[in-house]
């Protein structure tokens, strides 16, 4: 799922300075699961704007919502049912959501009330961990199923680079170098050959290195 | 100007087994404080933040959760989770440039304490001394017609 996590609240009431009326919109995909963006956490960024305008001596009333996701048109087109009735949009999905809402809404004001932070999992409660990057080229058949391009600070093809030591990285010692994880992988599921395999220089232009992506499947297109 | 600060506490079953035995008269005897209003919960794992962050919205100017202690709750984790929250709350009041302190956990035990009469007079000591919360202090300068409060709840696409 697609990570993130609430900006500071002093940011998004600079966001919201000269809004009296905002439609604070969460997200029932991915932000919701990760707790950074659901009901729960429009309510509690609603209360926060609040008592920050309140705090501030400024007026404010605010819609609280959660669409079903912000990532297609056909939720976004029903937050037709709020024209008139907001300044500016705080909206706690990701990155993808608030561009949605900019696209196809463009006479409003709408602003990031997350980080949206990677592509990850729930390593243990309240914890997540990156996973994937998204590049556009998996190679996730040649290395155990763990990813170099994400996990790998330099993102090497081929690894362990000379700062791996104990079986950490050196950006931290909490971070396991993923180039040693593949090789033990390797030799435990007895993959002689991706252990010997040299990967070419690798064709970047996948991962947004060649502009911004478009996925275009004609077998769905109408 | 004398300030009597309206301090909102929500204790769990437990930490709070004092208020039902001895009634408001009998904790106004032991010495706590008037400007303390209790709220009982089953237990302080069950608090939302958006309950706190409402109680300074209805005009708190302080606020503080007593639970178990940390490694003695009776449902095991539920005043560590509590203590979570506040922290967060903590978190939150200061990037809006309020003192931190208007919030606090208790870590208290069980029955009769007097660590709960006492947690009620600190709060009402610090409160008291940091004076009115930013929250309502700046709304005396607004008309008395503009609205603060929100409109309300409207639920999103289902």
């Amino acid at each position: 799922m697609i990570i993130a996590e609430r900006k500071p609240i002093n940011e998004i009431m600079d966001m919201v300075k000269d809004a009296k009326r905002i439609l604070v919109l969460g997200c029932r995909g991915c932000v919701t699961v990760c707790s950074a963006g659901g009901e729960r956490e429009v309510e509690i960024l609603a209360s926060l704007i609040r008592l920050g305008k309140q705090k501030a001596g400024q007026e404010v009333s605010t819609i609280e919502a959660t669409l079903v996701r912000q990532c297609d048109k056909e939720y976004i087109d029903s937050m037709d049912q709020w024209d008139g009735q907001y300044d500016a949009i705080v909206s706690m999905a990701c990155g993808v959501g608030v561009n949605f809402i900019a696209n196809l809404r463009p006479m409003a004001k709408v602003y990031p009330g997350v980080n949206t932070v990677s592509f990850g999992g729930s390593a243990e409660q309240g914890v997540w961990s990156e996973q994937c990057a998204g590049c556009g080229n998996c190679v996730l058949h040649l290395t155990g199923g763990l990813c170099p391009v994400a996990r790998c600070a330099k993102s090497l093809m081929n690894g362990p680079c000379g700062g791996s030591v104990g079986g950490r990285c050196e950006i931290h010692k909490d971070v396991p170098c993923i180039w040693q994880s593949i090789h033990d992988k390797l030799v435990r599921i007895d993959n002689k050959e991706g252990l010997a395999a040299i990967a070419p220089i690798r064709d970047w232009s996948t991962a947004g290195h060649g502009g911004p992506r478009k996925t275009v499947r004609n077998d769905l297109t109408v | 100007m004398s300030f009597t600060p309206n301090i909102q506490a929500f204790c769990c079953h437990y930490t709070s087994q004092q208020t039902l035995a001895e009634g408001p008269q009998g904790l106004l005897a032991d010495g706590f404080p008037k400007s303390v209003t209790i709220h009982r919960l089953v237990c302080t794992g069950k608090l939302e933040v958006s309950t706190i962050l409402k109680a300074f919205e209805d005009g708190a100017d302080g606020v503080y959760v007593a639970g178990c202690p940390l490694d003695k709750c009776h449902n095991l984790m539920g005043s560590q989770r509590a203590a979570k929250r506040v922290a967060a709350i903590k978190k939150a009041l200061a990037e809006l440039g309020v003192e931190p302190e208007r919030i606090e956990m208790y870590h208290l035990e069980r029955g009769f304490h007097p660590g709960f009469v006492k947690a009620a007079q600190e709060m009402d000591e610090r409160i008291t001394t940091l004076g009115p919360s930013p929250f309502k202090a700046e709304l005396s300068s607004l008309p008395a017609q503009t609205k603060l409060m929100p409109s309300g709840c409207q639920g999103g696409a289902k």
